[in-house]
């Protein structure tokens, strides 16, 4: 291993702009002749629009345009859509609802925009909003997924009766009942998955300029994916011609999902950058991202596990409602059904698991992908079944999941994955040892002399990742294709460019994209820049989401350097008068085998691009290479976390004593940042299981609207964490690479539950575990014992 | 509209602002700082941390006319010219940020516990410190080892920290 190469903890080329204060996010761009936006919304969650009037803010100082839902229809502005077609186990489409970027005749959630301001400043349009007077039907609203489907449930939209968009299945039904017919132990358990907001800390932002002399847009915006930004803003909006529109995603502060899907706000952004002749700003306020932005998860599950006298799992047996908010966002089909209905199997061999997923309409904010996206989900309905399962039968939590893991590879699951390799064994030993579990009694016995309860919890999770091969997911519904590209491009100096589909908004690409090429080149990782974020310079790509930019973007890249390298060496023949099978390529030279001549990287660039010694006829000059690669199999990390907390009985107040993650990424590029990304991912999987949890009321209120009421996870509210590996590559991709961008907030959930319902004795949590319901439940099970 | 005079990273600044203006605004809209970051609109995030007269201040809660004849330092006047302040190079050795948003602030914080607490700070001592910044990216893990090692290093007294205070 280089000092630079694959495996070493480079520090990371992007943070010198970061520390020294000259990032460029959307929002420290500034264009000439800009204005700005600001969105009107509205503050019921579900009212029929009667009336706008909007004249006397349009006399307002400083005001450009103010317009609404019939100016945007007037100009045939298309609606918003959901990329992947779901169908309902009765084979009819789901039931997708119109989603226009500004509501017309009825407003579907508190927050839906209901018109806009465009002003010279901001506080001009923000002041003008307070002028638009818009009359409201109030109508009754449902923001509870279990209440959705029910007879008297308000109607969100026509299309979709008692608001239910599919109901899906998964699996062999008739085999499960079988299975549970014949159980000897059946574990049974009510779960709410709670909904999140994912609260990147750079809020959204667009920019949308109209040039028009060429008839052509320019969109500055917070997107995980700029292409399929402009894919979807051309082709299904119909704002402009593909080639007409250029998307630029500059630094991103952070996504977690809720940066990959394309939004009303950046649509209009371009959309009243033409109406009013200049360049339109928008800005989200984080009380405003609390309400437009799509939130995660919120899932109702009912679930059961048959068991065998031995303890082995026969069969799962699990009923979801998924919430989807007031309209479908762009992934919020796929990610209730295949992304985690396939996942249930764990790191388990179950013969039998049959899944139902009904997706319900809410007067909600849209519902989509956050950091994980369904495996968390997944992973919660399967660790705490297995862990309760054991608690019932009195098997050890680790003998139970020993008992029951998948050993041989490839292993297929019944719910379509096929699991290509892993050492689940390895990975809980490996956790056990790190956690000192052989001391845990001794350490309960003394939490117990303090008057403390101490519970230790195991997650054995497993994620789908490097998402994925294409015609797969386009059997399963999926509008794209999920290959990444990528573009080596060469400089007559030696210096590199590589381009990329990928996007970073925080996991460090600049730094292990480089290193990879300085690797395989031999040069130095200075003399490497990566270019990503830009539909003018990179051709396509498919954005960063789902663990995938390792597995699938840094693919691309390896296979462009094997172009790369191939050309390279023609070249070098030439230049050393050699033949082509005997130029050796090594450490950034070019040696003819068995001879001491040899040339440098820089030299053999330098003559691709003078081509002064080889015939133009037999070889083009140059030196660029581009590469799209399309993976053979979904990749899949795993691993065993564990969780030890002490509780205050009194108070409820629980304290993580100590955190230990194992996970199986395959080959590690960058150990430092692969560690950062699990930290932050354990972080978001105990704010869902402790502190997080958006809340609306039964009129569709959102009460948790603001970073005052809405709990995020600060830094005394969390432990340092124990990270260790474990390595079996990944067999379906060139570099081994698995993925480590989710497995921390889909881990981590379970093993907290599992720890705190381990150290009070109950099974009754709901998350967010707050000490009220840590204290409620320990005062319930207390009572139950006195009787 | 009001006139505000006052010392930004050591420069004189003269400026009309709109009594409303924020110093955020004024910092990031008038004077083109921009990496002094809007990350909340309830002065909980902490992403707009500056010093004023020497202390961290969430410049999203004060009003650009009450820094009149003040001294502001931003993250942009931290480092000396290409060396950077002992803070910065701890937050980059140690993987103290991801996507960069929370960091000026985080830094800025950073470096007034230091000023308050001194060089030897206790992870516990910095958890608690860190109360007023969110970070969504790294779980805090990399940032407490960042703090901790960056205030020791101020320890050592390099130049770079004295200049830029």
């Amino acid at each position: 291993m280089s000092a630079n190469g694959i495996g070493a903890a480079v520090r990371r080329k992007e943070d010198f702009r970061f520390i020294t204060g000259k990032g460029q996010y959307t929002d420290d761009i500034n264009r000439p002749g800009q204005s700005y936006i600001h969105f009107l919304r509205s503050p019921h969650a579900h009212a029929k629009i009667t009336g706008i009037y909007i004249k006397a803010a349009a006399a307002m100082p400083g005001v450009l345009a103010v317009l609404i839902g019939a100016d945007l229809a007037a100009d045939k502005v298309g609606s918003l859509i959901c990329g992947w077609l779901i169908h309902s186990k009765d084979g009819s489409p789901m039931k997708m609802a119109p989603h226009p970027a500004i509501a017309r005749d009825k407003a579907c959630f508190v927050g839906d925009p209901v018109a806009v301001v465009i002003a010279e400043t901001l506080a001009a349009a923000r002041d003008a909003a307070e002028k638009v007077q818009v009359d409201y039907e109030v109508l009754p609203a449902v923001a509870d997924p279990a209440k959705a489907q029910t007879k008297d449930a308000p109607q969100v939209h026509e299309v979709a009766p008692r608001n239910t968009i599919y109901q899906w299945h998964l699996g062999d039904a008739k085999a499960v009942d079988q299975a549970f017919k014949s159980a000897a132990h059946v574990t049974k358990l009510e779960i709410v998955n709670n909904r999140l907001v994912p609260n990147a800390m750079e809020p959204r932002a667009a920019i949308g300029d109209y040039d028009s002399g060429t008839s052509s847009f320019t969109l500055w915006n917070t997107t995980q994916n700029p292409h399929v930004a402009r894919l979807v803003i051309a082709a299904f909006v119909g704002m402009a011609p593909e080639h007409k529109l250029r998307v630029i995603a500059p630094d991103v502060g952070g996504g977690f999902g809720s940066k990959i899907f394309i939004y009303p706000e950046e649509v209009v952004c371009l959309w009243a950058a033409k109406k009013v002749g200049r360049p339109v700003k928008w800005v989200s306020e984080r009380s405003e991202a609390f309400l437009a932005d799509a939130h995660g998860r919120d899932h109702v599950t009912h679930a059961e596990m048959a068991l065998d006298a031995a303890g082995r799992i026969a069969a799962l047996r699990v009923k979801t409602v998924a919430n989807i908010g007031a309209y479908m966002s762009t992934f919020s089909s796929c990610v209730p059904t295949y992304l985690y209905a396939t996942l249930l199997s764990g790191q388990y061999d179950i013969p039998h698991i049959y899944c139902e997923v009904d997706a319900v309409y809410t007067n909600t904010a849209p519902v989509d992908a956050y950091r994980g996206a369904g495996r968390p989900e997944a992973t919660f309905v399967i660790e705490r079944l297995i862990e309760v399962s054991a608690r019932q039968l009195g098997v050890a939590p680790a003998e139970m999941r020993r008992k029951n893991f998948v050993d041989k590879f490839p292993h297929q699951t019944p719910v379509i994955m096929a699991y290509d390799a892993g050492d689940y064994d390895a990975s809980l030993e490996k956790a056990l040892e790190l956690a000192d579990f052989k001391n845990f009694a001794k350490r309960k016995r003394e939490s117990g002399r303090n008057g403390k309860l101490r519970g230790l919890g195991f997650s054995a999770y497993i994620e789908a990742c490097g998402i994925a091969p294409s015609q797969a997911v386009g059997s399963l519904g999926a509008g794209v294709g999920l290959w990444e590209s990528a573009e080596v491009r060469v400089n007559p100096t030696g210096s590199v460019e590589i381009l990329t589909g990928s996007h970073s908004h925080g996991q460090g690409h600049e730094t292990t994209f480089a290193q990879l090429a300085a690797a395989r080149l031999g040069i130095p990782i200075d003399d490497i820049a990566v270019v990503h974020g830009d539909t003018d310079k990179v051709q396509f790509g498919m954005g960063t989401y789902g663990s995938r930019s390792g597995a699938v973007g840094m693919s691309a890249i390896a296979k462009a350097l094997d172009k790369v390298e191939a050309k390279a060496k023609k070249v070098a023949s030439h230049l050393l008068e050699a033949a082509e099978t005997d130029i050796v390529f090594k450490d950034g030279r070019f040696t003819v085998a068995g001879t001491d001549k040899s040339a440098a990287w820089s030299e053999v660039s330098l003559h691709a691009y003078i081509a002064h010694k080889f015939p133009g006829a037999e070889l083009e000059p140059g030196l660029k290479e581009g590469a799209f690669y399309d993976p053979a199999n979904f990749t899949f990390p795993a691993g065993c976390h564990i969780c030890e907390v002490e509780i205050d009985p009194d108070t409820g107040v629980t304290r993580i004593a100590n955190w230990v993650a194992v996970d199986d990424f395959g080959v590690v590029v960058n150990p430092m940042i692969v560690e950062g990304q699990v930290h932050g991912g354990i972080a978001q999987g105990i704010g869902q299981a402790m502190l997080e949890g958006a809340v609306y009321d039964g009129n569709g209120q959102l009460v948790t609207g603001s970073l005052m009421d809405y709990t995020m996870p600060r830094a005394d509210n969390l432990p340092s964490f124990t990270v260790g590996t474990t390595v079996t590559k990944c067999p379906s991709n060139p570099l081994g690479i698995k993925g480590c961008g989710e497995a921390g907030a889909i881990a981590a959930p379970a093993a907290v539950v599992n720890a705190i319902t381990d150290a009070i004795g109950s099974e009754e949590i709901t998350m967010p575990a707050t000490p009220q319901v840590v204290w409620a439940a320990i005062r319930k099970a207390n009572a139950r014992a006195a009787k | 509209m009001p006139a505000v005079s006052l010392t930004v990273n050591g420069k004189a600044v003269n400026a009309t602002v709109e009594p409303r203006t924020l110093l955020v605004q004024l910092l990031r809209e008038t004077l083109r700082l921009t990496g002094t970051h809007v990350g909340c609109d309830t002065s909980q995030c902490g992403c707009c941390v500056v010093h004023v007269d020497g202390k961290a201040i969430k410049s999203c809660t004060m009003l650009a006319m009450q820094a009149d004849g003040a001294t502001v330092l931003t993250i942009e006047g931290l480092a000396n010219g290409e060396e950077l302040h002992p803070m910065q190079e701890a937050f980059r050795e140690n993987h103290g940020l991801q996507c960069g948003f929370c960091t000026p602030g985080m830094i800025m914080t950073a470096v007034d516990m230091v000023n308050r607490l001194g060089h030897e700070l206790d992870e516990r001592t910095i958890r608690e410190e860190l109360e007023g910044n969110i970070c969504r990216c790294t779980g805090y893990h990399n940032i407490v080892k960042s703090i901790a090692a960056g205030a020791r290093a101020m320890g050592t007294g390099g130049p770079s920290q004295q200049a830029a205070e």
